[in-house]
């Protein structure tokens, strides 16, 4: 990985000029493959709820507005979640393996992800071992990821490498290709919790990893950027970057995701201008 | 008919980009005015700026450097008037600024250069920025006398703490306001008024200074004691009386504020 | 010749992203600029000016004829003494203000270059003008600096620089000639190219904004036998040319016996080495770089891929589908990729050598783009199973076509890219530093660009070996042509 080319090229696709009906159809694009999250200590049901109603229907005023992909709260939540989402097709994500810092035992880790799919998880958010990885312990990496698999059933599995705390290009990438080896279903970025997270430069490279690993393998690994995407000019560029390197097959939820909990109302506010070609107030859009 | 009332300005220190009064409550008479009597703790606060601006600043581009102080040189002279000194120090002052905004991405190539050695390598060196650099102002000329060290400072990629003449301060906590509108990013270039008989040995005593640059010909063994506890680089120097003497060897103003660093690499697969 | 593979259906498009050209504010007809004024010529012609994206006119602009060269070179003179007697500091503020004024200007002329060029707004508006505006503003710091950038030496300009400057960075090459020769306290005839006059007569009006005395500079757009005329003049001391090697060797050849310093910036057949170890996306990127930026049309191009034979494949199947996402189309687009081919005579170049190409047998590939009707287009091209004696592997296309050699070991890679009588640049790609320097030091060429490729900056000389030409612009090196050691 060299680090001057990687954020050049990253930079040059931020540059795309997206306007009018490009513009729209990216936000409806961006706000579909939205993971809706709030992962505070202070969530309760009632918040829960709220965030619920506005995933299924972010903008009832703009019904060309999709719902989002998901909704990723802690596990304590998700069956919370559950209910309140049940019958929309949007999905009931939950972090888990002891998020942010997965400083935990592998059993405590295994069983905060049990207890998310016995409470009906539809997608799961690990976190790798950040200790294990930085002290060059690949296969400890790689095996907590294929136990936390197992124990997943059918829920699908996102792997967060966290890539503030990796330190170079060249640790995103090898994180990345452990953890589509260890048989992740999603690769994300960051847990939101740390000083960065889905920065161009690292979004570029991780996708450039899964195109390599898709080319070698076969099985396609989907991509959730997390982190810092709370604008939509960034959400817009994220998807340019989705686009130029994997191709428009990609530009769906089902292989993108975007974790963020402000940036919906970003989109939103961009939306209204593209609409009315006026600039819209913060508080036009509820929080929740 | 009555004269308007003018708004008097009330005049005061220059630190991390914001006009503060000093922390001591104190101050001087100059002319009309009164004038912060900057204390040991401005000037700690300052270099406490002026380091935390630092890595901003030199992390800039060379070209970058240049464009502001070329448009430090626009703002001075658009300020021409304003500025409380004399016609000849204010255009000497501005010259000084544009001299030494050609300077910052050349003095690379002149100082510093490949090294021929006697095996496989590649070995070059780089004159880096000495990092926070400590001014002790002349009495005169009250602008040009600063501004003759604060460019090839600035030029070098290095951050600023100036303590002003005691006699004259008024254009130098002017040049505050001329930086604001010059897009020099808060803490780069800090400004006491004071009694320099007071500052100037808390400066040169402060560990956290890299180097000193002392035109006010005043202080030298003071200043030479305090700055060998830390070994920070100290130079002496005439104030310059004009444009002439203020760019007449421009490489040794900005060696003197450089660190020569020589690096080694490989030649072979 | 094989196409783009049939695409997957688009999801999500760029809609038109259109550069305004209403702000832009062009003159219906431009005369010659000679002694501080716009003038009509006395036995040139006017000519109009043609975007090759659209065919449409852009202005009407004078040619120079005999007669209109000779007077510009007589105002040259005769400014030469009160322009090299001024401080350097002095001569050092004009040129500041050159530079400030090209920013504060730099929509306009990004927008006229493309239109006059065909090169796509992007590359106009982030490259060619920040990097004109950036040399005026680097030679505006070396006026009163001379003798250190001259080893401590006495110095004093030449006198009147005669200057040529090709089509492909029309405004960025009469800015890399007029900057040095201006700092050094010489006064310039600098000649714009046939089809590109437009940015240089913008440029004009910058001079006459910034108030620099009238003679300093002259600029004189015309055709092949102007520049002809031009350096046959007798009462030049200097003269600089950038364009084709063949036009380079007949300058060089006039000018025998008089004694006049030169300076030639010439073609190329530029190497873009990729190791095994190199990190092979961003050297994708790189490689795009090198040889589709600006259509092609770029002396240090990129244009003999290099790759070793165990990334080869790896190297050719990424640059493909990297290819299949280059936008070509309407340069004032801001999402456009690739522009126009600048115009009828260069594509029809282009397509003769492709075609050889192809005739000598090498396997091409073209992506597979919408070719607007009007204008000159030339989709970007791959080229493999291509020897090193094909004229498509010796000789400059200038165009967007890139050539795929393969190589075995370092000693071979380096063999492969010396062999050709150009010297311009050279791309290395690999991981390993102490590979990239000792093969930067076996390569013949004047710039050598590690782990990227096209990076340009005022304080980085540039220039050629052997055929590519000799001479330096940029940097210290770039003032030694414009004085001479004070005797």
């Amino acid at each position: 990985m060299d680090r001057v080319g990687v954020e050049e090229r990253a930079a040059t696709l931020g540059k795309r000029s997206i306007k009018t009906t490009a513009k729209q159809q990216g936000i409806r694009l961006a706000v579909s493959m939205v993971d809706l999250t709030t992962l505070e200590g202070s969530d309760t049901p009632g918040k829960v709820r709220h965030l619920c109603a506005k995933a299924v229907c972010p903008a009832p005023t703009m019904p060309e507005i999709p719902s989002v992909a998901a909704v990723c709260v802690y596990p304590s939540l998700v069956g919370v979640a559950k209910e309140a989402l049940d019958g929309t097709g949007v999905r009931a994500a939950s972090v888990s393996t002891a998020f942010p810092s997965g400083q935990a035992s592998l059993d405590v880790k295994l069983r905060d992800t049990e207890d998310a799919v016995a409470a009906g998880a539809d997608e799961i958010d690990m976190v790798i071992s950040r200790e294990a990885f930085l002290a060059g312990d690949d296969a400890r990496v790689m095996e907590e990821v294929v136990r936390v698999k197992d124990v997943c059933g059918d829920a699908h599995l996102k792997v967060i490498i966290e890539t503030a705390e990796l330190g170079s290009y060249d640790h995103v990438r090898h994180a990345s290709m452990l953890a589509m080896e260890a048989g992740a279903d999603f690769i994300k970025t960051s847990t939101g919790k740390a000083a960065t997270g889905a920065t161009p430069g690292v979004v570029l490279v991780m996708l450039e990893a899964i195109r390599d690993y898709v080319d070698r393998t076969g099985r396609v690994v989907g991509m959730k950027a997390a982190g810092g995407v709370s604008h939509s000019k960034a959400a817009l560029h994220m998807l340019v970057l989705v686009k130029e390197t994997l191709g428009d097959e990609w530009l769906t939820n089902e292989r993108f995701r975007i974790g963020a909990s402000s940036l919906l109302n970003d989109l939103l506010m961009q939306y209204q201008k593209t609409e009315t070609g006026h600039y819209a107030r913060p508080e036009d859009f509820s929080k929740e | 008919m009555s004269e308007r009332l003018q708004v008097k300005k009330t005049y005061k220190l220059f630190i991390g980009g914001a006009f503060v009064r000093s922390e001591s409550g104190r101050y001087d008479k100059s002319g009309d005015f009164n004038v912060p009597r900057g204390s040991r703790k401005d000037v700690r606060d300052a270099v406490a700026a002026a380091r935390k601006a630092l890595p901003g600043w030199a992390g800039r581009t060379a070209y970058n450097r240049g464009q502001i102080l070329y448009r430090f040189a626009e703002a001075l002279e658009s300020r021409a008037a304003d500025i409380g000194a004399e016609r000849a120090d204010v255009e000497a002052s501005i010259d000084v600024l544009v001299h030494y905004a050609g300077w910052t991405d050349k003095f690379q190539p002149v100082l510093g250069g490949i090294n021929p050695v006697a095996a496989p390598f590649l070995s070059f060196s780089v004159p880096e920025p000495t990092g926070v650099v400590g001014i002790v102002a002349p009495d005169a000329p009250p602008l040009l006398g600063l501004i003759a060290e604060l460019a090839p400072a600035l030029a070098a990629g290095n951050t600023v703490v100036a303590v002003l003449s005691d006699d004259a301060p008024l254009p130098g906590l002017d040049l505050g306001e001329v930086m604001g509108i010059a897009d020099v990013p808060g803490g780069v270039v800090n400004l006491l008024s004071g009694r320099r008989a007071e500052l100037a040995p808390v400066l040169a005593g402060h560990h956290a200074l890299n180097a000193l640059v002392n035109a006010s010909g005043e202080l030298a063994a003071e200043i030479d004691k305090l700055a060998a506890e830390s070994v920070t680089r100290v130079r002496h120097t005439d104030a310059s009386k004009d444009y002439a003497t203020a760019t007449a060897d421009p490489l040794s103003r900005l060696e003197a504020l450089t660190e020569l660093k020589t690096a080694w690499h490989p030649v072979g697969a | 010749m094989a196409t783009q593979e049939q695409r997957t259906s688009i999801v999500w498009d760029y809609a038109p992203a259109p550069e305004s050209p209403d702000h832009v504010r062009l003159r219906d007809s431009y005369g010659l600029f000679i002694d501080g004024e716009f003038e009509d010529p006395v036995d040139g012609t006017r000519v109009p000016s043609i975007n090759p994206a659209t065919e449409d006119v852009v202005a009407e602009v004078a040619f120079a004829g005999a007669q209109d060269v000779r007077r510009a070179v007589e105002a040259a003179r005769a400014a030469h003494p009160a322009w090299a007697a001024l401080s350097g500091l002095e001569r050092g503020k004009y040129l500041f203000r050159v530079a400030r004024l090209i920013l504060e200007r730099a929509r306009e002329l990004a927008v006229v270059e493309s239109m006059d060029g065909g090169k796509p707004i992007r590359e106009s508006r982030d490259v060619d003008v920040p990097l004109a505006a950036a040399h005026f503003f680097h030679y505006a710091g070396w006026t009163d600096k001379l003798s250190y950038g001259m080893g401590g030496r006495e110095v004093e300009p030449v006198g009147v620089a005669a200057q040529i400057v090709p089509w492909n960075f029309p405004l960025l090459m009469a800015a890399w000639k007029l900057a040095p020769a201006l700092a050094c306290g010489n006064t310039a005839v600098l000649k714009p190219a046939e089809t590109t006059p437009v940015t240089a007569l913008l440029l004009a009006e910058i001079i006459q904004e910034a108030e620099l005395p009238p003679g300093v500079v002259q600029i004189i757009p015309g055709d092949g036998a102007a520049g002809s005329t031009l350096v046959r003049e007798p009462d030049i001391d200097k003269v600089a040319f950038t364009g084709s090697t063949a036009v380079g060797k007949d300058i060089q050849a006039a000018l025998a016996g008089r004694e006049i310093p030169l300076t030639l910036e010439l073609g190329g057949k530029s190497a873009n080495i990729v190791f095994e170890d190199a990190a092979l996306d961003q050297a994708v990127e790189g490689i795009v770089n090198g040889i589709f930026f600006n259509q092609g049309h770029v002396c240090c191009a990129g244009s003999r891929l290099l790759i070793q034979e165990s990334v080869a494949d790896t190297v050719v199947s990424k640059l493909w589908n990297r290819m299949g996402r280059l936008r070509l189309g309407d340069p004032l687009d801001k999402n456009t990729d690739v522009g126009a081919i600048n115009s009828r005579e260069q594509l029809e170049r282009i397509e003769s050598l492709v075609a050889s190409g192809e005739e000598e047998g090498a396997v091409r590939r073209s992506v597979a783009c919408e070719l607007p009707d009007r204008g000159f287009w030339f989709a970007p091209t791959l080229f493999t199973d291509v020897a090193p004696a094909h004229r498509i592997a010796a000789e400059e296309i200038f165009g967007p076509v890139v050539s795929v050699l393969t190589f075995r070991t370092q000693a071979e890679a380096i063999e492969k890219a010396n062999s050709t009588p150009y010297g311009l640049a050279a791309g290395i790609w690999t991981d390993k530093g102490s590979k990239a320097f000792e093969v930067a030091a076996a390569l013949q060429a004047g710039v050598v660009w590690q782990n990227t490729y096209n990076h340009f900056d005022p304080s980085a000389a540039f220039g050629g070996y052997k055929e590519s030409g000799f001479g330096r612009e940029g940097g210290m090196a770039g003032l030694r042509p414009y004085l001479r050691v004070a005797s």
